[in-house]
């Protein structure tokens, strides 16, 4: 067996050892991921509003 | 003793907060990626669970993320209704789902390592079963906090369950304990008594990565909800604007 | 002290005049609990084995389906309001409150347990057990019942709300609930069991009436 199949198959408990890290990765990736998207949109929505604001009173 | 004054502006938090993040986003990464390297490499196979026992290294720090955040929470929650401080507002409502998080894996964790241990995907361990009431508590707790139309009443209201959850965490844990011990005396536990120094450097590291990744996400929450303050405040404005301007030749 | 009798009385004689929902919860634990042996079989010995922990779990339902009339009403028509500006602590009448809860669902609970054991083979010598357990335990539904109740007014689906909320704090009243009446059952002491549950209600009759009439003030903010 090669060094890396043999690493894959992490001495028959492949099928446990890389669900459980797949699984931290897509949780705390996911969690990562959504929390700048929250960012990004509120920091949009201000921008938005900001402006009107400022355009609105100028008029 | 930090002055908690220091913190209380949520400008010189801002300023903090951006000085500190470039650092726990590095520290996250090579934490995390040093943590990995000996747990799935540069540590020996556990003499009885074999590679199996790799799982521990994200299921164990998992925990204590899980343990630790609700603690936090409940300590947040305190100083919110207590001092009526608004960043242990802020901080208690960014960090909820984080901690939700980490329990959550700490339980999924346990059931794929459960499995080639006991035989099964769910034991009724005190541990596992303890930690799924703590992932409950945290349902409740987001689901309290986003069942409100008022976003600050949500937030009193959670504050009061975290500390009411808080007091009643201990009496659980004594509960489900002694009734574990009445039901199955567990045969393997997870972790065991002796852990050799080969498994505490993965053990170590993993747990500072996952403290690191906590503090990059929190920082990141928690400057999403203080733009989101301002946004509430400008569009509150920008309503009663609205009011003394006629409506005709406005944009939409 | 006053409010404590005042708020008691009113809520009793409000439950008197329509005694309907305090049957309606007495009639959803008895027929809840007898839909089990359609599904786990008629044995004597599998009932026996598990109706005391039936019977516990179909309290803490019923204990739920009530609680969301526990304040509801009252902050509807505004005299939550009232009760809030009335003289004496808040804490008095929260007590009161969860003391008239108790007397029209728990007590009437406890008293259709003899019922059900005979439906569910209960073992003779458990039955006192249980009852006294059910006696220290059901109070305590009800106090930390108020916290999730409070807690939950005004919140959109606030009954689904409140059974998430307060279902995992109950854990423990089932746990010793159940131990006293198979300890009973295995010729051992149900007497620390039932200390402990005593120990539990003294807890959550000094903490709950805090945490609930905090909420309560929240809700009326």
């Amino acid at each position: 067996m090669s060094p890396l199949s043999e690493f894959l198959a992490m001495g028959g408990y492949a099928l446990f050892v890389w669900p459980a890290m797949a699984m931290v990765a897509v949780v705390l990736g996911g969690l990562l991921f959504e929390s700048l998207r929250q960012l990004r949109s509120a920091e949009a929505d201000l921008a938005a509003v900001e402006d009107r604001a400022r355009n609105g009173s100028r008029r | 003793m930090i002055d908690l004054a220091t913190f209380a502006n949520p400008a010189r938090f801002s300023r903090i907060a951006g000085r500190v993040f470039p650092w726990a986003v590095g520290a996250t990464a090579v934490l995390m990626a040093a943590g990995l390297y000996f747990a799935l490499f540069a540590s020996p196979p556990d003499y009885q669970q074999g590679e199996s026992v790799r799982i521990m290294y994200v299921h164990v720090p998992a925990a204590w993320m899980a343990l630790s955040s609700y603690t936090l929470l409940a300590v947040a929650s305190a100083v919110a209704l207590v001092w009526r401080h608004l960043l242990a507002d802020v901080v208690a409502r960014a960090m909820a789902p984080i901690g939700a998080c980490f329990t959550f894996l700490c339980l999924v964790t346990g059931s794929l390592w459960g499995k080639p241990m006991w035989g099964t995907f769910w034991v009724w361990d005190a541990r596992l079963t303890s930690v799924l009431v703590l992932f409950f508590l945290y349902l409740g707790y987001l689901a309290l906090q986003n069942a409100f139309d008022d976003p600050a009443r949500g937030l009193r209201a959670s504050a009061i369950l975290a500390l009411v959850g808080f007091v009643n965490v201990p009496i659980i844990k004594f509960s489900v304990d002694w009734w574990n011990t009445l039901h199955q005396p567990a045969s393997i536990k997870l972790g065991g008594p002796a852990i050799d120094a080969s498994m505490l450097v993965p053990l170590i590291l993993m747990t500072l990565a996952f403290e690191a990744y906590f503090v990059t996400v929190l920082l990141l929450r928690m400057r999403t909800e203080l733009v989101r303050g301002k946004l509430r405040s400008a569009r509150l404005r920008a309503a009663e604007a609205d009011e003394y301007l006629p409506n005709i030749g406005k944009p939409a | 002290m006053s409010i404590f009798f005042a708020v008691l009385r009113r809520d009793l004689m409000l439950a008197l005049r329509s005694p309907a929902e305090s049957l309606m919860t007495v009639g959803f634990f008895v027929i809840a609990a007898t839909l089990v042996p359609f599904g786990v079989g008629p044995e004597p010995e599998t009932l026996a084995r598990i109706a005391a922990g039936l019977v516990w779990v179909m309290a803490l339902l019923a204990a739920l389906l009530s609680l969301d009339r526990l304040f509801q009403a009252d902050y509807e028509d505004g005299s939550l309001d009232l009760l809030l500006l009335s003289p004496g602590q808040t804490e008095i009448m929260v007590l009161g409150k969860v003391a008239a809860h108790w007397l029209t669902t728990g007590l009437p609970l406890i008293i259709s347990v003899p019922l059900l054991a005979v439906f569910l083979h209960l073992p003779l010598e458990a039955l006192p057990a249980l009852l006294a357990a059910m006696l220290l335990g059901t109070p305590v539904l009800s106090l930390l019942g108020a916290v999730g109740a409070a807690l939950a007014l005004g919140a959109r689906r606030g009954g689904a709300l409140t059974s998430l909320l307060v279902l995992p704090l109950f854990i423990p009243v089932l746990i010793f609930g159940v131990a006293a009446p198979e300890a009973a059952v295995a010729d051992l002491a149900a007497r620390p069991h039932l200390l402990i549950l005593a120990g539990l209600f003294f807890g959550a009759l000094v903490l709950s009436p805090w945490a609930a009439a905090a909420a309560l003030r929240l809700a009326a903010e």
